[in-house]
């Protein structure tokens, strides 16, 4: 089943066509990921989906239903979410308050099981838990950004660059937790400068260029294509 | 000078510091979490001061009642306010919100003069007396006003601290669109916000009745740009730099008035003004306030 189907969508930033006609599809228990330079469109996308941006034309239905007119709140309650570009973390708050904001849709009950899960797959946040979010690091801060969107039981885990800024070993660490989080069942949409990791461990894979999806298929064809090495995999 | 001078201006400083804080609360919270200096705060004060005053001089409403009458009429017309008028130009310039919100408060200050009169209505005092501390005589409402002040902002700082909402609202004031993306509705955070502060506003009136018991259509101007004032200097936008901004601008005054100086005592709340732009824009407790792409 499609978890999530977006069709033709157009988005518009004022008078800049910034995404022009993209449609894709995510099925249930995939990774697929959405690769791209700089300025692609990814974000816009995502941002999109989660209803923070809203396309002219153009539509997105998830599990089944169309997300048009729904605001991010209340997409966040149907089962999605994302961790978005640069983190966005809030800095201010204790390591534990902003994975209660993740929480923020869930019912008190089940708080405490999701947040001692979590901890479990992610042992430093919880040596942290009483810290300023701004005083981690910048993995320990994309591991904060992954759990607290984990904290809202999402049926479809959306994440925006979560290698960006990170040594080479982090990403490593990154890459391993989201094969982790695929291997327990969650459905996820990876959108990637670093397309080598990304392919790596993407069922299937768009790229993304200028706003427009230019070429399409499983991570192991696109890796395999010529067209996607000479750009993104450095020859 | 001798102690009981001293401190008999000290309580005076607290007392009207007390009514800044609570005022400055208010601006701080709603520029924390939309940046916007909503101008419009102080005449609301303006209005709880109107309300409490009608309850208990035309309606001789128990003194009581009438201070809740005060606070939830202030607590609604803040949310009205913001529901009708700053909602729908949420992502416009925040220039127009800016522009917005002189104009609501030159609506309220006219609106009053119309349905109220422009003249100044004076009442008995609220609450009498005196009592002895510190070989110094002391009236019971500026102790009142200390105290209430003092349990509000340690009310505001555990529902800022500790309760879903108070949360919410110090994420969006973080981060908007993180914000969203955990699921926290931002119209519900942000009327919770204007209904926080519009009641501390009100809570703010009457113990400025207290002080000074009469009400006129622009007395929440004067008192609404010191109470500014107090939030630029403590930091706009942090709650703790408003309560602190407020007491140090009230016990100026009252150190200026002291010293035989009353004129300048407005003059020296916004020479602070001047200072604080000058050499730290960010206030004593103010956050760098990073533009974000």
């Amino acid at each position: 089943m499609a978890v999530l189907k977006v069709e033709d969508i157009h988005v518009y930033y004022g008078s800049i066509h910034a995404v022009k006609g993209v449609s894709f599809e995510v099925n249930e228990g995939e990774i697929v990921t959405l690769i791209g330079a700089n300025g692609a469109g990814k974000s816009t996308v995502l941002n999109t989906i989660s209803g923070l941006l809203h396309p002219r034309t153009g539509s997105v239905q998830f599990m089944e239903q169309d997300l048009k007119g729904v605001a991010p709140h209340k997409v966040v309650e149907r089962g999605l979410a994302q961790v978005p570009e640069g983190r966005r973390i809030f800095l201010q708050m204790s390591v534990e308050e902003n994975l209660e904001m993740g929480a923020y849709t869930q019912p008190k009950t089940s708080f405490d099981a999701d947040i001692a899960d979590v901890y479990r797959r992610f042992p430093r946040l919880e040596e942290r838990r009483r810290q300023t979010a701004g005083t981690l690091s910048g993995g320990e801060q994309q591991m904060l950004a992954m759990g607290r969107a984990l904290m809202s039981h999402p049926k479809l885990l959306m994440l925006d660059e979560p290698s960006m800024g990170l040594a080479p070993i982090l990403v490593e660490q990154i890459f391993s937790i989201i094969k982790e989080l695929h291997a327990s069942g969650t459905t996820i949409l990876l959108v990637e400068q670093n397309a080598q990791a990304a392919l790596s461990v993407a069922d299937r894979a768009y790229v993304l260029e200028t706003g427009r999806i230019s070429l399409s298929g499983t991570g192991a064809e696109l890796m395999a294509s010529d067209q996607v090495r000479k750009a993104y995999l450095g020859g | 000078m001798d102690f009981s001078l001293i401190f008999s201006q000290i309580i005076n400083g607290l007392q009207t510091g007390s009514v800044y804080a609570l005022v400055a609360l208010g601006y701080s919270m709603v520029y924390g979490i939309i940046l916007l200096l909503n101008f419009a705060h102080g005449d609301i004060i303006m209005v709880g001061a109107y309300t409490a005053f009608y309850a208990i001089t035309s309606f001789h409403l128990h003194p009581l009642l009438s201070v809740v009458l005060a606070v939830a009429v202030s607590t609604v017309l803040g949310v009205v306010i913001e529901k009708v008028a700053y909602t729908p130009l949420r992502s416009a310039p925040r220039l127009s919100l800016l522009i917005t919100a002189i104009g609501i408060s030159f609506l309220l200050e006219n609106g009053a003069q119309l349905l109220f009169g422009a003249d100044t209505k004076s009442m008995d005092t609220i609450v009498t007396g005196n009592m002895m501390l510190f070989g110094t005589s002391v009236s019971y409402a500026a102790l009142l006003t200390i105290v209430v002040s003092i349990a509000a902002m340690v009310v505001l700082t555990f529902l800022v601290q500790k309760t879903k909402l108070g949360k919410a609202m110090r994420a969006v004031s973080e981060d908007m669109g993180a914000a969203q993306l955990m699921g926290i509705s931002l119209n519900k955070t942000i009327s919770f916000t204007f209904a926080v502060g519009s009641a501390l506003a009100g809570i703010g009136s009457i113990l400025y009745l207290c002080a000074y018991p009469q009400a006129s259509p622009t007395m929440g101007s004067m008192l609404g740009l010191k109470a500014f004032v107090a939030a630029v200097l403590g930091g706009i936008g942090s709650i703790p730099g408003a309560m602190i901004g407020g007491f140090v601008i009230g016990l100026l005054e009252a150190m200026v008035s002291a010293a035989g100086l009353s004129v300048w005592k407005d003059g020296a709340v916004f020479a602070i003004l001047i200072v604080v732009l000058l050499v730290k824009p960010t206030g004593i407790l103010g956050r760098q306030i990073t533009e974000k792409v």
